[in-house]
Order: structure tokens, then sequence, then C-alpha cells
């Protein structure tokens, strides 16, 4: 038995919004009865405000819930606010999800999706989820939709990729495969600066983001540091050191070494062979590091 | 007129009845001891293990000496295959079915690596086995053949008689997982072709903890536990006194409730059953629902268009306990492995609601959710994007 919220309860009992909007200027149908679940959501907008929106859902508690939830979150808001609208926000909104329920939020973010490139004119199919390779075949689930959802998640096993997408829940012939595209993606992601793909993101910011983003000086600094409290500093910890970020200038990073570090010989070798080596390899190759008082 | 707790899923347990709770209490209280000891205290209880067996013997119409004791229904399926496989390695071939339940279903991902061909038979829309195709199975190398007696999730009945004869002739072991028959419906194993079968208590009316398996006399096992002396060194482990004489008390009833549970049961499932169809459009009966092929207290009926998780949240909400083959109840994501052998349509699987019944179940239950189920399903069924096939079709293109 799931262990629903009663915010799950109470959507799936008084579901919102039921009902498809007769003239509606977007509609967005995802999923298909063979799997279990799908979803319609018909919206109407004016004036970029979505004014009206209605679901029908065929699924189990939580798919209801999830479909009324999304209607409640969206109606009434601007387009550009509903674009950066993820599944996230659907869980968030009732409450938490039993993890094997994630996907029916998924489901949410998709016809979401799917309903505003119908305004747009486009068909989400040429998009995005479609294009790329059928991994799993019971479940018709690409390698994209997995690293969009993995990554938006932060998603790291191959149980959690089935409970966002239900993808491995089948046969289970393609766990492999899922674990491999896992491994890859993270593997990557750490070498990406920021979220260069922007598949963490709603579709708005996604958007934006593959029109060529850059890294704020923020989001460097956020990297670096995170990069030296994983990577560098359980090293220079063993032997009793530290190191500290003192600033970012340019490609410029500026750091002091602490502990047994300062003064050691070695301190050089340390500074460009660990710390700069692995910042080119992570977040830009252009990163020079100096001792703070040396530069 | 709302009702308490309308359980009507007694294929996945049963209420222990009053009587075998009587029947285990003094071995829970006072009579504690070890019936392998060698003193009163303790050896004197292997008599109420014995009678528990004489009684389950009675039930299924074999000696005693046949029944040895286990903890359960899948720990029996796994004794049986595993037990024979082990004691003649020579034969590496079994044939089973594509309905059979998880205790023997997931077993042959195992039995493979082994090393052990297994040749799957499948079912036809009813869900029978094709005899044909089980004579082809057989070849120089097969050692047996288990097929289970009454599908748990459609109540299907298979031809037991038939399947023993076949195997008889070609001098191979049959292995039937009865869980779902024993009690519901006769079993005479003096006069059927049967050389093991698997039972469990929880199934008619004792507790959970307790089950076993008929070894037909002669037949070569080995132990699946291995251990003391126990059930003549067959099974290891001490004796369970307090849930072997429950069983063997629920044995009893099950004997004397046989006739009712074929009459008085069966009815009130055909009633069920019948306003169900007449009263909610697009459903249709999973299963074969011939008489004698289908035990007396379930259906499984497909309700097009709606999802069964969702379908069993609302009857809850009424205290109206059932169950379905639908992907999202189940934590698997694949709807029931039974319906989809038997080639039934997706939209009916995802839909598919089992309502199984007992001899504690009253016509004012019956009643009840024939008055409560058409209001849900039609509720649901507005929630719904799909209401023809056309809409299915239709959907995303």
């Amino acid at each position: 038995m799931w262990e629903y919220s009663k915010k799950v309860m109470n959507h799936y009992e008084n579901p919102r919004n039921v009902g498809e909007i007769e003239d509606a200027d977007a509609t967005g149908e995802v999923g298909s009865l063979i799997c279990g679940d799908a979803l319609k959501l018909t919206l109407k907008i004016d004036n970029g405000i979505i004014k009206d929106a209605k679901f029908k859902t065929f699924g189990c508690g939580s798919a209801i819930a999830s479909a009324s939830a999304l209607t409640e979150l969206i109606k009434g808001k601007k387009l550009e606010e509903v674009r950066d609208i993820t599944n996230k926000d659907i869980v968030k909104y009732l409450g938490g999800l039993p993890q094997e329920k994630m996907h029916c939020s998924v489901m949410g973010q998709e016809a979401l999706e799917a309903a505003l490139l119908d305004f747009k004119g486009e068909k989400k199919a040429e998009k995005e989820d479609d294009e790329g390779e059928i991994i799993c075949k019971c479940f018709g689930v690409t390698d994209t939709k997995i690293k969009r959802v993995a990554l938006s998640n932060n998603l790291h096993s191959v149980e959690e990729i089935t409970n966002y997408t239900k993808a491995g829940g089948g046969c289970g012939s393609c766990l492999y495969k899922i674990e491999e595209i896992l491994d890859d993606l993270w593997r990557n992601v750490d070498r990406i600066p920021g979220p260069g793909l922007g598949f963490g993101l709603g579709l708005g910011e996604r958007q934006k983001k593959l029109s060529g983003g850059k890294m704020t000086v923020v989001q460097k600094i956020k990297r670096i540091e995170e990069i030296l409290e994983d990577e560098i500093r359980p090293i220079l910890r063993r032997d009793g050191g530290d190191i500290d970020l003192i600033d970012v200038v340019d490609n410029k990073v500026i750091v002091r070494l602490m502990g047994m570090c300062q003064g050691c010989h070695a301190a050089v070798l340390t500074l460009k062979g660990l710390v700069e080596e692995k910042l080119q390899e992570l977040v830009d190759p252009e990163i020079e590091v100096v001792e703070h008082g040396l530069e | 007129m709302a009702l308490n707790n309308i359980y009507l899923d007694n294929n996945a347990t049963t209420k222990v009845a009053p009587e075998v709770l009587e029947e285990m209490l003094p071995f829970l209280r006072e009579s504690y001891g070890n019936p392998s000891s060698m003193y009163s205290f303790g050896g004197e209880l292997s008599k109420y293990v014995e009678r528990g067996r004489e009684r389950i013997a009675d039930l299924l119409g074999c000696h005693p000496r046949e029944i040895v004791f286990t903890s359960c229904g899948s720990e029996s399926d796994n004794f049986a295959l595993r037990g024979l496989i082990d004691a003649y390695p020579e034969k590496r071939h079994i044939i089973t079915t594509k309905v059979e339940h998880p205790a023997i279903k997931n077993q042959v991902p195992y039995l493979r690596k082994k090393g052990i061909r297994v040749t799957e038979l499948g079912v036809d829309r009813k869900g029978n086995i094709d005899l044909d195709e089980l004579r082809q199975a057989i070849d120089e190398d097969t050692l047996l053949i288990s097929c289970m007696f009454a599908n748990n999730e459609t109540g299907v009945v298979y031809p037991i008689r038939l399947i023993g004869e076949i195997a008889r002739e070609r001098n191979i072991f049959f292995h039937t997982d009865a869980v779902q028959a024993v009690g519901k419906i006769p079993i005479d194993l003096s006069d059927m072709p049967v050389d093991l079968l698997s039972f469990t208590g929880h199934k008619f009316h004792a507790p959970k903890g307790i089950g076993g398996l008929y070894i037909r006399r002669g037949i070569k096992i080995r132990p699946f536990i291995i251990g003391g002396h126990q059930e003549r060194s067959r099974r290891g482990g001490t004796e369970n006194v307090p849930y072997i004489a429950g069983m063997g008390k629920a044995a009893e009833l099950a004997k004397k409730n046989l006739h009712e549970e074929n009459t008085r049961v069966r009815k009130l499932r055909d009633k069920l059953e019948q306003g169900i169809l007449s009263q909610i459009e697009d459903t249709e009966v999973n299963g074969d629902t011939e008489t004698e092929n289908r035990v007396p207290n379930t259906t499984n009926i497909g309700i097009h268009f709606i999802e069964g998780e969702a379908l069993l949240l609302a009857l809850d909400k009424y205290h109206i306990a059932a169950s379905t083959g639908s992907a999202c109840a189940s934590g698997s994501l694949q709807p029931s492995h039974v319906l989809r052998a038997m080639g039934v349509p997706f939209t009916c699987v995802h839909g598919s609601l089992r309502l199984s019944l007992s001899v504690y179940t009253t016509e004012k239950e019956i009643d009840y959710v024939l008055e409560i189920l058409p209001g849900i399903v039609s509720r649901l069924r507005e929630l719904s994007p799909f209401h023809s096939m056309e809409d299915i079709k239709a959907f995303g293109a």
C-alpha cells in the first residue's frame, strides 16, 4: 500500500479542474493507456496568461493528484512563469509523493511542456524526448528523457530512474544500459561548466541555456568551491594541510595554503599539479592557480 | 447503509477462523514444549503434530506420511522443484506455465542459470493451457511438469487429472501448486495422478506462516531446508506445533465447508459478477466462466478505461478490500503477468478488479458492493480521457 500525503488524497478524491476545454488554445497529450497512465491537458491562453486549465487522466491515485496539482499551479499564471515549472514543483505542492510514483509528477511536467510547445505551433515529438535512442522498449523511454530527468532531479541510481521515468521497470533488459547512461552523464556533467545543457531546468530556462548561456562569476566561484571541497581538501587533509579560496579574477584563482602545506617545498607542486589541473579539467581549461600574496 | 471491512480479497489471505485460534492457544500458552524431547511435557506434543497431519491428509485424500509441513506455499514450491532437480541430476528439463505464482515463476531464471532447460507453456484467452503443446514439450530429458491447480488471479482451474495422466504415460513427475484450490474445490489425491502438491494454511483460514507439501509415497526428494530429523528428515526445523494444530483444524473446517463454498459462496460470486456486468458498461470477465473451470470464490473483471489502483483507493474509502492486476498497484510497473499471458487487452488489464469471497462473505456485503461500485466507476470514467477504442488510438497523435 502506498503512503500518500493528505494533499495527494485530497486531490485524488476531489480533483480540481477536471475536463476538457472545448476551444483550447493549447493541448498536451502524454503517456498511453498501454503504459498504464495517460494525461490530457487543455489550456485557454489569453494575452500571455493561462486563463483556464483542465485535465483528464487515466491513471492511479497519484497520477490524478499530480494532474490536478499541475492545473492549480498554472492557472492564472503568465506563460513566462509556468515555463519553469518542473515535476519537483508538483511534488512539492502535493507534500511529497512515494518514490515509486515520481513518474506521475514527471508526466505532469511533460503534459505542460507538450501543451506549451503546441501553443507555439511546435510538436513535442519533434522537439525533445522523442529524439535520441529508445532505451526502454517496454515503456518507450529515450536516453534523452533519462538524462533530462536524471539531471533535473539529481538522480544517480537506476532504481531512481525507474521510479521517475518507468524506464527499466518492464522486462528489465535495459537496466545495464541505464546504468551506463548515468555513469556517462554524471562523469560528463562534472566537466561541463555549470548546468550547461540546461537539463536541470524547466522549459523556459532550458531554452535560454541552449541558446548559449555563460557561467556567471557567482556560478564559477560556487563550482570552484565545490571542487576544492570534494576533490582537493580530502587529499590535503590527509597530510594535515588545507586550502582556502581567496578570490577569483577572470581566470586567475587565488588561494591560500594552510596547515602543513604552508611553507612546504611541495606546495608549488600541489598548487600546479593538483589544484590547477583539477580546476582546468572541471571548470575551465584557462584557469591559473596562484598562491595568495604571490600574485 | 455503510458496512465495516468488506473483505473480498480472500485469494490474498483469509481471516483466521475463531475455532482455529482456539485450537492454537494452548500451544502458545502452557504447552510450549519441543515435540522431539524425551520427556512428556515436550514429547507428548508430537501427537498434536500428527493429528494436524491426519486432518490435512483427510482433506486431501492422502496418507498422513505423505504430508511434509513447511513455512508457506512459496517454500513448498521451492522444495518441490529444487528437491526433485537435486535428487535427479541426470534429467535437465522441466515444464511449467507462464501463469504460475511467483514462487514457481521466479525460480525459472535461477534454474536456467543452473543449466536446467525450462519450457513455459502459454495460455489462451481464457487462461487454459494446450495439452497437445504440453505433450510436444516433453522429451527424454524431462524431469517434471509443474502446473498450478487454480490460478490466483482469475480462479481458472487447470485440467490436473489430464496433465497428470500425460505425466504418468511419459514417466515424469507432476507437481501442482494447489495453494488457491485447497479448501475451495474437492481434491482427492488417492484418485489423482499427482506426485507433489503445495498448499498453505492462510488461504483456508489458518494463520500465515504454515504450509505443506504432499509428496507421493516412494518419491525420492532432497530436503530444501537441511537440518534435524524432523518431518522424517525431509524438512529440518523444530515443528511449529501451534500452527500445525491450527492448520489441521482449518483443514477439518474446510472439509466441512466445501459444500457451502460450492453452493452459497458460488451463488454470491455469481450474483456479484452478474451484477457488475449488467450494471456497468464495458466490463468483461477475465478467465473461464465454465463452472468446473473456475474456483467458486473468485471473479476477475476487466473494467475498461479506468485504472485499477485508483479504483482500489476509492473502494477502500468504503472499507471494501479487493485486488487488481494493474501495474500501478504492484509497484513493479508491469501489469499482471497472468492477464498479459492470456492476451487480455491493456484497456482491460489496467482496469482489472479481482474479487475473492469466502464462507464468511454475506449477501449483504455483496449487495453493498453492487450499490457502491457503479458510482465509483463512473466517477473515474469521467476523469478518464478514454471512453472508446477510438479515443485510445487517437491519443497523442
